[in-house]
C-alpha cells in the first residue's frame, strides 16, 4: 500500500458511507477526525490527485437509475489491446479488465436507457468484428458498504 | 425504464454530482447554484434519494487498485436457478466476498448464473480465499470457473447520465494500461 498517514486511513475507512448531509459536511468530518476543515480538504484533494480516491460523491443503486450490464468478449490475444481501447472510448464503460479465460475481456456498461446500452454494444460489435455477450444482473446478494482497508 | 423512479429535478441533481462533490466549504450550495436549487433543496433531495435507496451510499469513493488491492478474482457457478437464492445468501456470509450477484446466462457460450468478486493484495492470497469459498457450503458440487484479472484497462465510477461528462474522462489518463 502507498504511504498513507493514520489520518488518511481513518478518512478512507470511516467516510466511505454516511457522508454528512449538512451545509458544511467537510467541517463535520474534520471535527470527527480532530483536524481543521482546511487540512481535511487538502488531504482529500491530495488523495484525489494521487488517484487513491476517484471522488467524494454518491454511488447509485444498480437498477434504480439508468441501466447497466456486465459484458464480455472473446478476443484473440494479438487484438486485445486494440479492442480494449475501442471499448474504453465509450463513456458508458466504467470497468474493463482482461481475465484469464477464453472469454477474456470483461467490462461494465452503464447508460441512461436500454436503447443507448444496445446502441453502444452494437457499435462495439460492428467496429471490432467480435460478439459482445451481456450478463445483466438479475439479483444482488450483497449490500455495498465500501471497501475495508487494513 | 427505471429512470421513472426519479423526477427531472432529481435527475439534474444526480447528473451534476456524478463526477463528485466539489471540495469546498459549502459543496451543496455550489452544486445548487449551478442548477437553480437552494442549498437546503439539495440537502433535502439527497436525503430523500438516499432514503428511497436510489443512492446506495455517499462518501469517499476509493480506487482499490491504487491502494494495493491489485488481485481480483471473479468466481462463477452454474446451478439450477431455483437454488441461486439459497447459495447467494450462503456466499455473502463469507466476509471475503465484495460483491455477489445472480446474472443472466448466455447460452450456449456461458452457462453461469451466480457470480462473486474477491479482492486481495496478491494473487496467492486471493487464491486461498477462492478455495475457502469454493469448498464452503457444498457449493463445489456445481460447475464453476475462477477468472483472475490480468490487465486493468479502465476503472472508474459509473456515469448514468451522458451530459456533463468532465473533460478528463475522454482523455488518455483513463485509457492507461496497468499490469497487475
Amino acid at each position: 500500500m502507498k504511504n498513507l498517514s493514520p489520518l488518511d486511513l481513518r478518512l478512507l475507512n470511516e467516510f466511505q458511507h454516511h457522508f454528512p448531509l449538512v451545509p458544511e459536511p467537510y467541517r463535520a468530518m474534520a471535527e470527527r477526525l480532530g483536524v481543521a476543515e482546511e487540512e481535511l480538504l487538502n488531504r482529500l484533494q491530495s488523495l484525489q490527485n494521487k488517484g487513491i480516491i476517484s471522488r467524494v460523491g454518491a454511488v447509485l443503486r444498480t437498477g434504480q437509475v439508468g441501466v447497466s450490464t456486465l459484458a464480455a468478449m472473446q478476443v484473440p490475444h494479438e487484438a486485445l489491446e486494440q479492442v480494449a481501447a475501442l471499448v474504453n472510448r465509450f463513456p458508458e464503460v466504467n470497468h474493463n479488465y482482461e481475465r484469464d479465460n477464453a472469454i477474456n475481456l470483461w467490462f461494465v456498461l452503464t447508460a441512461e436507457s436500454q436503447r443507448r446500452l444496445h446502441a453502444v454494444i452494437e457499435q462495439i460489435e460492428s467496429e471490432s468484428g467480435f460478439a459482445v455477450f451481456m450478463m445483466p444482473m438479475i439479483k444482488p446478494f450483497h449490500i455495498d458498504l465500501g471497501f475495508p482497508l487494513h | 425504464m427505471s429512470s421513472l423512479l426519479i423526477n427531472p429535478r432529481e435527475e439534474r441533481l444526480l447528473t451534476e454530482i456524478q463526477g463528485g462533490l466539489p471540495l469546498v466549504s459549502r459543496p451543496f450550495q455550489q452544486i445548487g447554484a449551478r442548477i437553480g436549487l437552494t442549498e437546503e433543496d439539495v440537502l433535502l433531495l439527497l436525503g430523500d434519494l438516499q432514503q428511497r435507496g436510489v443512492i446506495k451510499r455517499m462518501g469517499v469513493i476509493v480506487r482499490h487498485h491504487e491502494l494495493g488491492y491489485r488481485a481480483n478474482a471473479m468466481v462463477v457457478w452454474d446451478m439450477p436457478d431455483e437454488l441461486v437464492e439459497e447459495y447467494g445468501h450462503k456466499l455473502i456470509r463469507h466476509g471475503m466476498i465484495t460483491l455477489c450477484y445472480q446474472r443472466a446466462r448466455v447460452l450456449p457460450h456461458w452457462p453461469y448464473n451466480l457470480y462473486c468478486m474477491i479482492h486481495g493484495k496478491a494473487r496467492q492470497e486471493v487464491l486461498q480465499m477462492v478455495h475457502a469459498v469454493i469448498h464452503c457450503c457444498a457449493i463445489d458440487r456445481f460447475p464453476h470457473q475462477v477468472l483472475f484479472s490480468l490487465r486493468r484497462f479502465k476503472q472508474r465510477g459509473a456515469y448514468y447520465f451522458s451530459e456533463a461528462l468532465p473533460e478528463w474522462q475522454n482523455g488518455a489518463a483513463e485509457q492507461r494500461i496497468v499490469s497487475p
